[in-house]
């Protein structure tokens, strides 16, 4: 069944796959970490897409249109951040509407931009390591995007682990009423989670359009910030458990069209759902393991803050 | 300094006032994207919530349509409502429309050319049904297996894309059809079609089985123990379970009734205004209702007022794209602000905004 | 059915409002209305549909004014846009996706005097709606010759978005013309299930890529199969879909199939101007100048380009059909005997594949 496959073609086929949905993962496991529910990353992620790839016609340099994705992202999230945290609203139907506010901003804005090729963001020239066999393929051919990725989720489960800023981070998202009690600013620690929440999917958003496709036109998400969303809870809220569900889910994706190309006797649309379904099981199976341990869900979850005393 | 202070029970005024006053906001902020532009914002504002009400040319027409685009929402809103109210997240409502179609038309089809009373309260059955049980798989898996299910029922909603893309394309495709995807067409098969009642109303049996969803829900959640339930599991978890609260019977039953119901839109709208199974069947109103849910703050009558709102935009918005010439991305633009708007102002129905600085707490 | 005759008396008293006097004298002035399935910023099947509506203005300036509305959703959507379209006063109205074959025949039954077009459809209930599609499988018998030709590792690829008649047509006949040029040639097709989502297009691509494939067509609307080919520095090659694609010239995109819809939009509001328009079942391609081949590139060998070029001039002239036989199907049986032609039914109606395609299409 696998005949004709690659492994290593496979393996780095899902890292640069699974790219957008780590970045956008990681920001809104911060934002959830601190206790937010933000259901806006896709729109968060396709205001990233166009904002990035804006900069970086307009710049000339790729690197630029990531920064400038993380800003498009961030500045989204203000408005999210505005209504949730200042005005109190509803957090499920503030996210919902930002999602539909941003893919048609990013319409609006994108229009002039049809059809334009960005400056291509190459491999990072690592030498003799891109000829090893296997892992020359596998682990040192990419775009510095990729590596990056890995480097956000590692530092973020670092920062979440071992430092204070975590520790206060984590105390919001499990008691907004005790941390604001010990003295931490909940609702200025929570804008700030949000904006890099919004941050990392603006990435996540530029690299769709950067690299991955690369080119703007609408819709060009096509859904990638619902998956990010899901990969998130899939991770019961752990930085490397959402990177390995977004190589699962990426994997699966990659191995699916693959087994297609290659001629597997397998129907076409019960491949096309696999990565949903696997998810699914894997899921099931890691929940039912370890019983009420695996969720660890922040307690504050959705729940507005009021310092009311 | 501005400074909020929480009523102790939300504004009567406010709450009938709030709205209005996102709506004149929505308005200003709007107009001013219509003119950046280059439209007439009065112009614009005016083809969008006033002509599908009163213009001489389309009211007739669209009038009526108002209540065949709210009719879906608010019938999957008031069953999302009740699981939203108790803390249980079923984001997948749009996979559970799918499936309620799928099941529906199934049966329905699977009568055809048959001409028989029971074809159409068979489909009804078997539309809730359909969504029943897609909405039950993510249900039974967090109450045996405690996954999330936010994380399931998302994730479901794919899957049932999928099934759609392959039924349009295999065993429901029209014989007919000449190899193209897409079911036989339901409104041409009178047994099994669900038809406008009152000719010029728009009413059909989804705009009737939403409003009398919209009653249920009232009754039981203001006189009936269950509702009471539901509110309390939501607000007070533990208190619930001394109150001998069931959560996996809550989850079962709320998981349930917002499958079953999202199942029935799905049954009516492939019956009555889309007419067939295709691939892009489904147009989002699972998500929609979500947002319809919240704007009508969980609550039936809210609920009702918020569908019919959101249902005057999308037909608005439809008449300012062709008539003015507006993107469809600003109209969707303006529906986020709106949106932005009446989650914002809600702030002054449950709080009070003071100045100067706090007294002390009492 | 009292709604039918009520909105039938308010489409009479608008047609008589708007001075349009809809019938064989012609008209001085039309409106023309289009109902997209996308945003016209697609740059694929929507954007080309849109660019042959500006040209309907650019040829008749003042006398046609164009309404659209883009992103309709195919279904309940659709028919209250076409009827809302039909009492703002359009006279004519362009339908250019599949799934508005049954909203389109029922508001054209109750709006006997506007015309109504619609797009890759076969239902024509009522006089007032005509049918029109165009030849795609004439582009891609070319692709097919410049594939067969320029492989090396003598596999080709297809990303398929749907298994629906239009799409298998344009497989069969990729595949058939490479197969002429090159009997070892294989094809591997890959199913996206989605018109247009970019990032899975791109990893169909990949996946085509890994699998060793080195020249790929797509059916698919986006960019990105041409992006990822690009990243392969001039190993891969492919085409434009839909629209030019020209960003990705000389290589990886080597020609490309348009979708120039403008002389039927042109033609066919000239024709109600001027009083001779008539109910048509329209399947144009290459010699109406409705599937244009976009410019082969210097990355093709000469002579490829060459006997290209030949190919579609003899489709144009008339005298090569892509379909001739002998052609067999996919399980060995006959299809069509030696010189024969394919007819238009048996090509709008194909659900199998031609005989040497490995693969099942999915039921």
């Amino acid at each position: 069944m696998f005949g004709g496959i690659d492994p290593a073609l496979l393996i780095a086929a899902l890292m640069v796959a699974s790219v957008p949905i780590i970045l956008a993962a990681i920001g809104e496991l911060i934002v959830e970490r601190a206790g937010v529910l933000n259901l806006g990353v896709e729109g968060m992620m396709i205001m990233g897409a166009v904002c990035g790839f804006i900069m970086a016609v307009q710049t000339g340099s790729a690197v630029m249109g990531f920064v400038g994705g993380a800003l498009g992202g961030a500045a989204l999230s203000l408005i999210f951040a505005l209504l949730t945290q200042v005005l109190l609203a509803n957090q499920v139907a503030s996210g919902l509407a930002l999602t539909l506010f941003g893919l048609g901003l990013s319409s609006l804005i994108g229009q002039n931009f049809v059809g334009i090729r960005p400056p291509a963001t190459g491999a990072v020239p690592l030498g003799p390591l891109a000829d090893i066999p296997f892992f020359g393929r596998v682990l040192f051919s990419h775009d510095w995007v990729v590596y990056f990725s890995i480097a956000v989720v590692a530092v973020t489960w670092w920062v979440l682990k071992a430092t204070r800023m975590g520790l206060i981070l984590r105390a919001v998202g499990e008691s907004h009423d005790a941390a604001h009690a010990l003295g931490y600013k909940v609702r200025k620690i929570r804008v700030l989670a949000i904006m890099f929440g919004g941050a990392m999917a603006g990435m996540g958003g530029a690299y769709v359009s950067l690299v991955r496709v690369p080119q703007w036109t609408d819709g060009i998400t096509a859904g990638a910030g619902w998956i990010a969303l899901a990969i998130v809870v899939f991770a019961s809220w752990r930085p490397w458990r959402a990177l390995v569900g977004a190589y699962l889910f990426g994997g699966i994706t990659v191995l699916q069209l693959n087994l297609q190309a290659a001629g597997a006797r397998i129907p076409v649309e019960y491949l096309s759902m696999s990565p949903y379904l696997i998810t699914i099981l894997v899921l099931v199976i890691m929940s039912s393991g370890k019983g009420k341990a695996a969720l660890n869900a922040p307690a504050s979850l959705g729940q507005n803050f009021h310092a009311s005393r | 300094m501005l400074r909020l202070e929480k009523r102790p029970s939300p504004s009567r005024f406010w709450q009938g006032a709030t709205p209005v006053l996102a709506v004149v906001l929505t308005m200003i902020a709007g107009g001013l994207m219509f003119a950046a532009l280059g439209k007439n914002p009065v112009e614009a504002i005016r083809t969008i919530f006033w002509d599908p009400l009163f213009h001489p040319q389309f009211a007739s027409y669209s009038r009526p349509q108002l209540l065949v685009k709210a009719g879906p929402l608010i019938l999957i809103a008031i069953g999302l409502s009740l699981g939203f109210r108790a803390g249980i997240w079923n984001i997948g409502a749009e996979g559970q429309y799918i499936m309620g179609a799928l099941f529906g038309a199934g049966v329905g089809l699977a009568f055809y050319p048959a001409d028989h009373w029971f074809i159409f309260p068979l489909m009804v059955i078997a539309g809730a049904l359909g969504g029943w049980i897609w909405a039950m798989i993510p249900a039974i898996l967090k109450t045996k297996f405690n996954t999330n299910e936010i994380l399931v029922s998302l994730l479901m909603v794919y899957i049932a894309q999928n099934f759609l893309s392959s039924m349009s394309l295999g065993l429901l495709r029209n014989p007919q059809g000449g190899g193209f995807p897409g079911s036989r067409n339901l409104s041409q098969y009178p047994a099994a079609s669900n038809p406008e009642l009152f000719a010029g109303t728009g009413m059909h049996w989804g705009v009737i089985a939403a409003l009398m969803a919209v009653i249920a829900a009232y009754i039981l959640l203001q006189r009936h123990i269950l509702g009471f339930h539901i509110k309390l599991a939501g607000q007070a978890p533990r208190a619930a379970r001394y109150a001998g609260v069931n959560p996996t019977g809550l989850v079962l039953l709320c998981m349930g009734i917002s499958g079953a119901l999202a199942g029935l839109a799905g049954l009516f709208e492939v019956a009555g205004p889309a007419g067939q199974i295709s691939i892009g069947f489904n147009v989002g109103y699972g998500f929609t209702a979500i947002i319809v849910a919240f704007l009508g703050r969980l609550n039936p009558i809210g609920i009702l007022l918020a569908g019919l709102l959101m249902a005057l935009t999308y037909i608005g918005g439809e008449l300012a794209q062709f008539m003015l010439g507006l993107p469809a991305a600003a109209i969707q633009a303006f529906q986020g602000m709106l949106l932005f708007f009446l989650l914002a102002v809600d702030l002054l129905s449950n709080y009070r905004i003071r100045l100067g600085y706090k007294k002390e707490a009492i | 059915m009292k709604r039918t005759t009520l909105l039938a008396t308010a489409a009479l008293g608008l047609g008589m409002a708007f001075g349009g006097a809809a019938s064989a004298q012609g008209m001085d002035k039309v409106k023309a209305c289009f109902v997209y399935v996308g945003p016209i910023g697609d740059l694929g099947w929507t954007y080309q549909h849109h660019q042959g509506a500006l040209e309907v203005v650019e040829t008749y300036g003042d006398k046609v004014e164009i309404a659209f509305q883009e992103n309709v959703p195919e279904g309940a959507d659709a028919e209250r846009v076409l009827t809302q379209m039909a009492l703002s006063g359009c006279n004519i109205i362009f339908t250019t996706s599949f799934g508005y074959m049954d909203p389109t025949n029922t508001v054209a039954a109750k709006f006997p005097d506007i015309k109504f077009e619609h797009s890759t459809g076969y239902k024509r209930e009522h006089p007032n709606v005509s049918t029109y599609n165009a030849r795609f499988y004439e582009g891609r018998a070319i692709q097919g010759h410049i594939a067969g030709k320029m492989t090396k590792t003598n596999k080709i690829g297809y990303i398929g978005s749907f298994p629906i008649p239009e799409v298998v047509m344009g497989i069969n006949s990729y595949y058939l013309h490479a197969k002429k040029v090159n009997p070892d040639v294989q094809l591997s097709v890959v199913w996206a299930f989605t018109w247009f989502d970019p990032a899975k297009e791109a990893d169909a691509a990949k996946a085509l890529i890994d699998q060793g494939v080195d020249v790929i067509a797509a059916h698919t609307d986006s960019t990105a199969p041409l992006a990822e080919a690009a990243k392969t520095n001039g190993a891969v090659i492919g085409f434009g879909q839909a629209s030019d694609m020209a960003d990705f010239k000389p290589s990886p995109r080597v020609s490309s199939i348009i979708d120039n819809w403008a002389p039927y939009y042109v033609k066919r509001v000239g024709q109600l101007l001027d009083g001779t328009y008539e109910q048509v079942d329209s399947w144009a391609g290459i010699p109406e100048g409705e599937v244009e081949i976009g410019e082969i590139t210097d990355a093709v060998p000469a002579e490829v380009k060459a006997e290209a070029e030949a190919m579609r001039d003899a489709i144009e002239a008339g005298t090569y059909h892509p379909f001739t036989g002998p052609i067999n199907k996919q399980d060995g049986s006959v299809w069509l005997a030696d010189g024969d032609v394919a007819s238009d039914g048996d090509l709008l109606g194909m659900t199998f594949f031609i005989e040497g395609i490995t693969g099942d299409i999915p039921q």
